[in-house]
């Protein structure tokens, strides 16, 4: 069955994953030298930074696919996709704000300043535990998926229009203080780690994909062989 | 009484013209025909809520009297007279619009679900975006109505002139508000918390249209100059149109069942 391909996938994928960060975590954290202009050690932050930062807007961008397919052929796989990609999107939307902040203490001195990029990631986090919140509230399976998969479409035709806005009212207020990495080029050991660790970071949310879409039709199986009996019992 | 049966079989051909029977009007009627019609079909769908309104009273009176007091807290919140009005009056302004607003939108659709008189809506022989239409028609007039009391009320009570540049603004501003806010209040209606879950899900997506707005109500009350409205305004305008055609185009998803 489909279900046992899926978990024989997602155990090769677990093992590919475990090698990718092993080595990015070798090549950021040991191998790659300080950056050296103004940067030195907080660079390696940003290895898990932008990946992480990649990877959700991969995720939410998923999200708008499956659920545009759900709405169009109605099968309980694209809803399974969109939650899975959801609860990965919006994790690792978690980890790209807080490292953001770790760096930005480091590089700005502030954990957070209301900077364009900022607090368009803030806000596309909101959507999406929004969009959880909405699940949590729908009891009919069909109407769950309906009714998020709309939210899960609408929240990512808004991420352009989150940009254009927060870029614009950024122009009214005075620039942050900031130091911007990226003037002069990276030099290649930076870059390959950098690299390295977005294909990490991408073969890692399609591991925790197959796992999660796993997990959830599993339940959906166990769930219809408890109906089952059920019925059988009461016969 | 028993209804005969034979009222339930479909008409026969020789009672009407076959070809009408086949293709449903729209483009067999004359140019705008069906134009007018589905416009007739709104209009008589906003006519409907705001009859409503007239006799329950129950929407305007909630958001006026929730808007004027956003603007009270807002005054012991801040001591609004010893700080500068043009740089938080317009937030101000845009919170109680758009919290007054949320009341209205959820009032809206739990008018429609609690007596099943949206199940009523669906039955009626008309497209699905026509209901969309009508309850963000309906709704806008409401809201237009609690601002033009809302914004006189807040200018006296802070020393404000009102300046009449700001009408297009709160015009498009709100607009955006109640296109993406129809259809949330819908997805709401439809979950077990309702009422709490709305504006979790509208405020995100509508930060766009409240950044943009309030800058604009800024740039006026500051006397700024009507070339920087230009920018602003055209970003809201935009806004509303992405909303305008989502909201049309997924509605029917929202309320199918």
């Amino acid at each position: 069955m489909t279900l046992s391909r899926l978990g024989s996938a997602s155990r090769i994928l677990g093992v590919l994953t475990t090698i990718l960060m092993v080595v990015t975590l070798y090549l950021a954290l040991i191998w790659s030298p300080p950056e050296r202009t103004m940067l030195g050690n907080s660079v390696r932050i940003l290895y898990f930074h932008a990946p992480a930062a990649w990877t959700a807007y991969l995720s939410f961008g998923v999200v708008a696919l499956a659920s545009i397919l759900y709405l169009w052929r109605r099968t309980r796989l694209w809803d399974v996709i969109a939650l899975a990609s959801v609860e990965i999107g919006v994790l690792l939307t978690t980890l790209t704000l807080l490292s953001g902040m770790a760096w930005g203490q480091v590089i700005w001195g502030v954990p957070w300043t209301w900077d364009a990029r900022l607090t368009s990631t803030l806000i596309l986090w909101l959507i999406y535990i929004g969009y959880l919140m909405l699940r949590a509230s729908v009891d009919d399976p069909e109407r769950r998926a309906r009714l998020s998969a709309i939210l899960g479409i609408v929240g990512a035709l808004d991420i352009p229009i989150i940009h254009f806005a927060v870029l614009w009212w950024r122009t009214l207020h005075p620039a942050p203080i900031a130091v911007r990495p990226g003037g002069p080029a990276m030099d290649p050991p930076l870059v390959i780690a950098l690299m390295v660790s977005m294909v990490a970071f991408t073969v890692l949310y399609i591991y925790l994909m197959t796992a999660r879409v796993q997990l959830e039709l599993t339940r959906d199986a166990a769930e219809a062989v408890r109906h089952r009996r059920e019925l059988a019992l009461g016969d | 009484m028993k209804v005969q049966p034979t009222d339930l079989s479909p008409q026969p051909a020789s009672r009407a013209d076959p070809s009408e029977m086949v293709a449903r009007p729209l483009l067999k009627e004359g140019p705008g025909e069906g134009l007018r019609r589905y416009l007739g079909q709104v209009a008589a769908l906003v006519w409907k809520d705001l009859v409503a309104e007239r006799r329950t009273k129950e929407i305007l009176s909630a958001m006026l009297v929730f808007g004027l007091l956003v603007v009270l807290i807002f005054n012991f919140a801040f001591d609004l007279q010893r700080v500068e009005m043009t740089l938080i009056g317009p937030g101000i302004l845009w919170v109680a619009f758009t919290f007054a607003g949320i009341l209205g939108l959820n009032r809206a659709f739990a008018l429609e679900k609690d007596r099943g008189a949206l199940e009523g809506l669906m039955l009626a022989p008309m497209d699905r975006s026509a209901v969309y239409l009508g309850k963000l028609v309906s709704t806008l007039i409401l809201m237009l109505f609690m601002e033009a009391t809302v914004l006189p009320v807040y200018a006296i009570l802070n020393n404000q002139g009102i300046r009449l540049a700001l009408i297009p603004v709160i015009l498009v501003g709100t607009l955006g508000f109640v296109a993406a806010g129809t259809v949330f209040a819908a997805v709401a209606a439809n979950t077990r918390t309702r009422e709490v879950l709305l504006p979790i899900l509208l405020f995100p997506i509508l930060v766009p249209v409240i950044i943009t707005a309030v800058g604009a109500t800024g740039i006026i009350l500051r006397g700024g100059a009507s070339d920087e409205l230009a920018s602003p305004l055209s970003l809201l305008v935009t806004f509303d149109v992405v909303f305008l055609v989502v909201g049309f185009l997924v509605f029917e998803y929202v309320i199918e069942e």
